[in-house]
């Protein structure tokens, strides 16, 4: 018998706010967190959720990671936790970068008062499994536990490895998502200078003006539990992890395939992990970043992948409220797609207005419309696609 | 140029210094553990090199690893810059 993946708890910090239920009550009013052409959660303060001495020794997107991780577990367990034995429930978050903050100022010290000046904390601060490991600390997980590195595919890659966990039955549950805070100097001129970045600093994926990605930042966790554990204690199901796709370009460093070939075979694997068709897709959370290259080329995956279904099916970008969370957005996307699904309602692709030729998918523009699908379990598709030709897609189903 | 070394500036040099690493003040005492106080490894590497900045004295791993209280790492301190 399959053992299946639900998930049982949500945490997010994101420019929209600190919680999941801003991200998506905020995104669903067509409202967005990007101010100043950076998508940077000015609402969290780490010390809402951190002692002075948690705060210094953990970077930026560690720290929103463990709220996040607090709130999804909260969400979970409550007061008392989960009642699994700690081996058996692991924690797998990724990242795109690190801890780039804590790497840039110790440089900076070794450079102005030589080596000596270097904190003992800037390994354990920037490595990139620092946020998985402070979690697993936390919360007593003595599972799996790793990050996982895939650019802007590494917040979903982690939540499909956890979801894979559950079901070879490594674990009964697994704490996953994750987390990036690199609006740094160097990030910000980096991705400026291979112009990915919008010019100016507007993100409206798949509109004929856009002009490049809005760097954000932020972190998406969830609990995801063995489907029989979770019922027989009696927790709240929020949705299930229906399947899973991952592929590589193998293309180009950077660029994605111009047919989408790649991304379209993650679409359809996802949709064959979960014993699903096409036609079963009642909602789309694209990767959509506003690049000229991505969300023309994630339009003609999507066309080759759900065949006619594509252009019934909503479709709609997280990133044109909170710009590109990179190693995060994966997990807040599919975040914010489980709630849009229990919401019954396709958020908009916000500031969308003039389309392109080819780019003909029901974007969603303007305002949330009600998916139209009787009564019945929702089911959508979440993209992420990561530099280096990564694709990570979830299938992902709403609670009944 | 160091600041001088008395034991009255060192205690006051190293109270700084564990609340700058998130110690809370009160907690403090020379009698005070530094296991009770939460103080690990990695905050004495980093106490090491707050002294080093004010004093000039260079405090390695083995120095510090048989010290239990505070009032003994402001004795160290004292001892080797003195």
């Amino acid at each position: 018998m399959t053992r299946r993946v639900v998930i049982t708890g949500v945490g997010a910090v994101t420019p929209l706010g600190v919680g999941a239920e801003p991200l998506i009550e905020r995104w669903c009013a067509g409202e967005s967190g990007i101010a100043d052409g950076l998508g940077r959660c000015r609402e969290f303060d780490p010390l809402d959720f951190l002692s002075k001495k948690e705060v210094r020794r953990s970077d930026r997107f560690t720290q929103m990671a463990i709220a996040a991780a607090e709130e999804a577990l909260g969400q979970a367990g409550g007061e008392g936790g989960l009642p699994y034995e700690p081996h058996r429930v692991g924690c797998v978050v990724g990242t795109g970068i690190g801890g780039l903050p804590s790497l840039e100022e110790n440089q900076r010290k070794l450079i102005e008062r030589g080596e000596k000046a270097v904190s003992p904390l800037a390994v354990p601060l920037m490595m990139g499994n620092a946020a998985a490991a402070a979690v697993a600390m936390r919360h007593d997980l003595h599972g799996h536990a790793y990050g996982v590195v895939s650019a802007c595919a590494a917040g979903a890659h982690a939540i499909g490895d956890a979801a894979r966990i559950v079901r070879a039955g490594d674990a009964d549950a697994v704490v996953t998502g994750g987390a990036e805070a690199a609006l740094t100097g160097v990030a910000i001129a980096a991705f400026a200078a291979m112009e990915a970045t919008s010019p100016s600093g507007i993100s409206r994926p798949f509109d004929a003006r856009r002009d490049g990605f809005v760097m954000g930042e932020g972190a998406g966790i969830l609990v995801l539990e063995e489907k029989q554990a979770a019922e027989g204690r009696g927790a709240r199901i929020l949705g299930e992890v229906l399947g899973y796709g991952a592929t590589c370009d193998g293309f180009h460093l950077t660029a994605p395939q111009p047919d989408g070939t790649e991304a379209a075979r993650a679409v359809r694997l996802a949709l064959d992990d979960a014993g699903l068709a096409a036609v079963d897709v009642d909602y789309v959370n694209a990767h959509g970043t506003s690049t000229p290259l991505n969300d023309r080329s994630e339009t003609v995956a999507l066309k080759a992948a759900l065949g006619e279904r594509a252009g019934d099916v909503p479709v709609s970008s997280t990133k044109s409220a909170i710009g590109h969370l990179l190693g995060a957005a994966g997990a807040v996307e599919a975040i914010a797609t489980v709630e849009a699904l229990r919401r019954r309602v396709a958020p908009p692709t916000v500031g969308w207005e003039e389309a392109e030729e080819g780019l003909d998918l029901d974007y969603v523009p303007g305002s949330a419309k009600p998916i139209e699908n009787g009564d019945g379990p929702l089911v959508a598709i979440s993209d992420s696609f990561g530099f280096g030709g990564h694709n990570a897609v979830l299938c992902l189903g709403a609670a009944t | 140029m160091p600041t001088q070394v008395t034991p009255e500036s060192v205690e006051q040099t190293i109270y700084d210094g564990l609340v700058e690493l998130g110690t809370d003040r009160g907690e403090l005492s020379r009698e005070a553990t530094l296991e009770d106080l939460d103080v690990d490894s990695l905050d004495l590497v980093e106490l090491a090199q707050i002294v080093e900045d004010v004093y000039g004295v260079e405090l390695r791993g083995d120095d510090v690893k048989e010290v239990k209280t505070v009032g003994e790492v402001i004795d160290l301190v004292v001892a080797k810059a003195g």
